[in-house]
């Protein structure tokens, strides 16, 4: 590991860029991460900040099982973020495709689409039909700890 | 003054220059992330968070876009910053240590354009149809906002009686007149529109054009647009108290100038927490008639006073 890669991995753990993916979620997820953003649990104190562009990212949150429709945008997203970066597989459906598993135009988990683009990626994995707050906030955690 | 040229170097680069101009945007960005945590009741980021996320975005790989023009996408952000930077000294030598040229006005004035230029250089080099966007946008909000902020300044210059030196414009009366006041008034809205931010955020619209210009920046080349949004944010505030306020004063009266900063600093920070953003025709509707129309006012009384020979004017 270079110093500028090791600067950067530093500098993720205090100011995490989250950028969000919606794979065919069903929008539970993504108003439960905006939840996170709130006064109540205020992910800006850990520097937490919803980012426009995967260009901008540090962490794509993906929620949602991966359909036939959004499989090569999320592969686009990934190829977009400037490494390191981290990959959250959100919810039921990001980490398993949920109930749509063997639904004909899913085509499989978050996981594998990434894996398919960089084997050595970064995945963590935050179950739930949504996820709690407090999980999204657990998780984040466990996520920069990784890197 | 000294004149050795090491010694400019030194002014240059470290006291009233880059490290220190750095230092205190740096400390701006984080006051105003955390004034506008507490107006909507959250506790907000740890003081050191604008240095992690320059340190970050340093360490960070740098992706060229496929249909970008690299060498214009690279250099433009070392535009911008060098512009900065130039304005930020300047300011700083009047203020700190009284030292000015004649025609340093407009030299300043000059500057303060290049960050905006900086951007739409930027956003048209990444070869993005959203960073388009954004740039034209920055395009059309300088059109509408330069005509009465050249409008305020001239109303600055014959209220000083005519000189072009900023150590005599800081002497000058400043905002102690009704065309002063009113002048004042015009460059604050213009100061919102030149710092991007809301109500005149149109070209970098988070929610709408995902920060627009900058849409295709990662790493390095964002850390230097970052770093000279928060230049900005030290020189503009500093910009007004040098024009109206009667600048940072000397000795004890600094502390009263630091006031004035962070005063100007939070009415910044609220008019942008309290507003909905305009769209761009409203926004240069709203310049070329109400915001002129002051602008013209506060000149013309100016020099009506000045002919007249009445102060108040």
């Amino acid at each position: 590991m270079n110093w500028k890669e090791r600067l950067a991995r530093w500098g993720i753990k205090r100011s995490p860029w989250v950028y969000h993916v919606n794979t065919g979620a069903c929008n539970n997820c993504d108003i439960e991460i905006l939840d996170v953003l709130c006064p109540r649990f205020d992910a800006e104190r850990f520097g937490i900040k919803l980012v426009g562009t995967p260009r901008h990212a540090d962490v794509l949150l993906v929620s949602g099982p991966v359909t036939r429709h959004t499989e090569q945008p999320l592969r686009d997203a990934y190829e977009a973020t400037p490494k390191p970066c981290a990959v959250v597989a959100f919810g039921a459906c990001g980490c398993s495709s949920g109930i749509f598993k063997d639904g004909l135009n899913v085509n499989g988990t978050v996981d594998r689409v990434i894996r398919e683009e960089d084997p050595e990626a970064i995945i963590t994995y935050v179950p739930g039909c949504p996820p709690r707050p407090e999980a999204i906030i657990s998780a984040a955690v466990k996520t920069l700890e990784a890197l | 003054m000294a004149t050795d040229w090491y010694m400019y170097l030194l002014y240059f680069l470290i006291f009233p220059g880059f490290i220190f101009s750095l230092l205190v945007g740096l400390l701006a960005v984080w006051i105003d992330r955390k004034v506008t945590a507490r107006i909507q009741w959250r506790v907000g980021p740890p003081l050191l968070q604008p240095v992690y996320d320059l340190v970050k975005l340093i360490g960070k790989e740098v992706l060229l876009p496929v249909g970008a023009q690299p060498l214009v996408f690279l250099f433009a952000p070392l535009v911008g910053l060098a512009g900065a930077v130039l304005a930020a000294f300047l300011l700083g030598s009047v203020n700190f240590l009284q030292s000015s040229f004649v025609g340093d006005l407009i030299v300043l004035v000059y500057l303060l354009f290049l960050p905006s230029l900086a951007i739409i250089i930027g956003g048209s080099a990444s070869g993005n149809p959203i960073s388009a966007i954004g740039s034209s946008r920055e395009m059309k909000l300088i059109l509408a906002y330069e005509l009465p902020l050249a409008l305020a300044v001239i109303t600055v210059i014959i209220n000083a009686g005519f000189t072009l030196n900023l150590n005599n414009i800081v002497a000058g009366p400043g905002a102690a007149s009704v065309s002063g006041f009113l002048a004042l008034l015009v460059t604050l809205i213009c100061v919102q529109a030149k710092l991007a931010v809301v109500p005149f955020d149109i070209p970098e619209a988070e929610t709408e054009i995902m920060e627009g210009p900058l849409v295709e920046y990662s790493g390095l080349p964002l850390a230097i647009f970052k770093t000279m949004e928060a230049l900005l944010l030290y020189i503009l505030p500093l910009y007004v108290i040098t024009l109206f306020l009667g600048g940072l004063g000397e000795g004890w009266w600094m502390l009263l100038g630091v006031l004035k900063y962070v005063l100007l600093l939070v009415i910044i920070i609220l008019i942008k927490n309290t507003n909905p953003r305009l769209r761009i025709d409203q926004a240069v509707n709203f310049f070329w008639t109400k915001v002129t129309a002051l602008a013209l006012i506060a000149a013309g009384l100016a020099a009506l006073g000045e002919i007249y020979g009445v102060s108040w004017l």
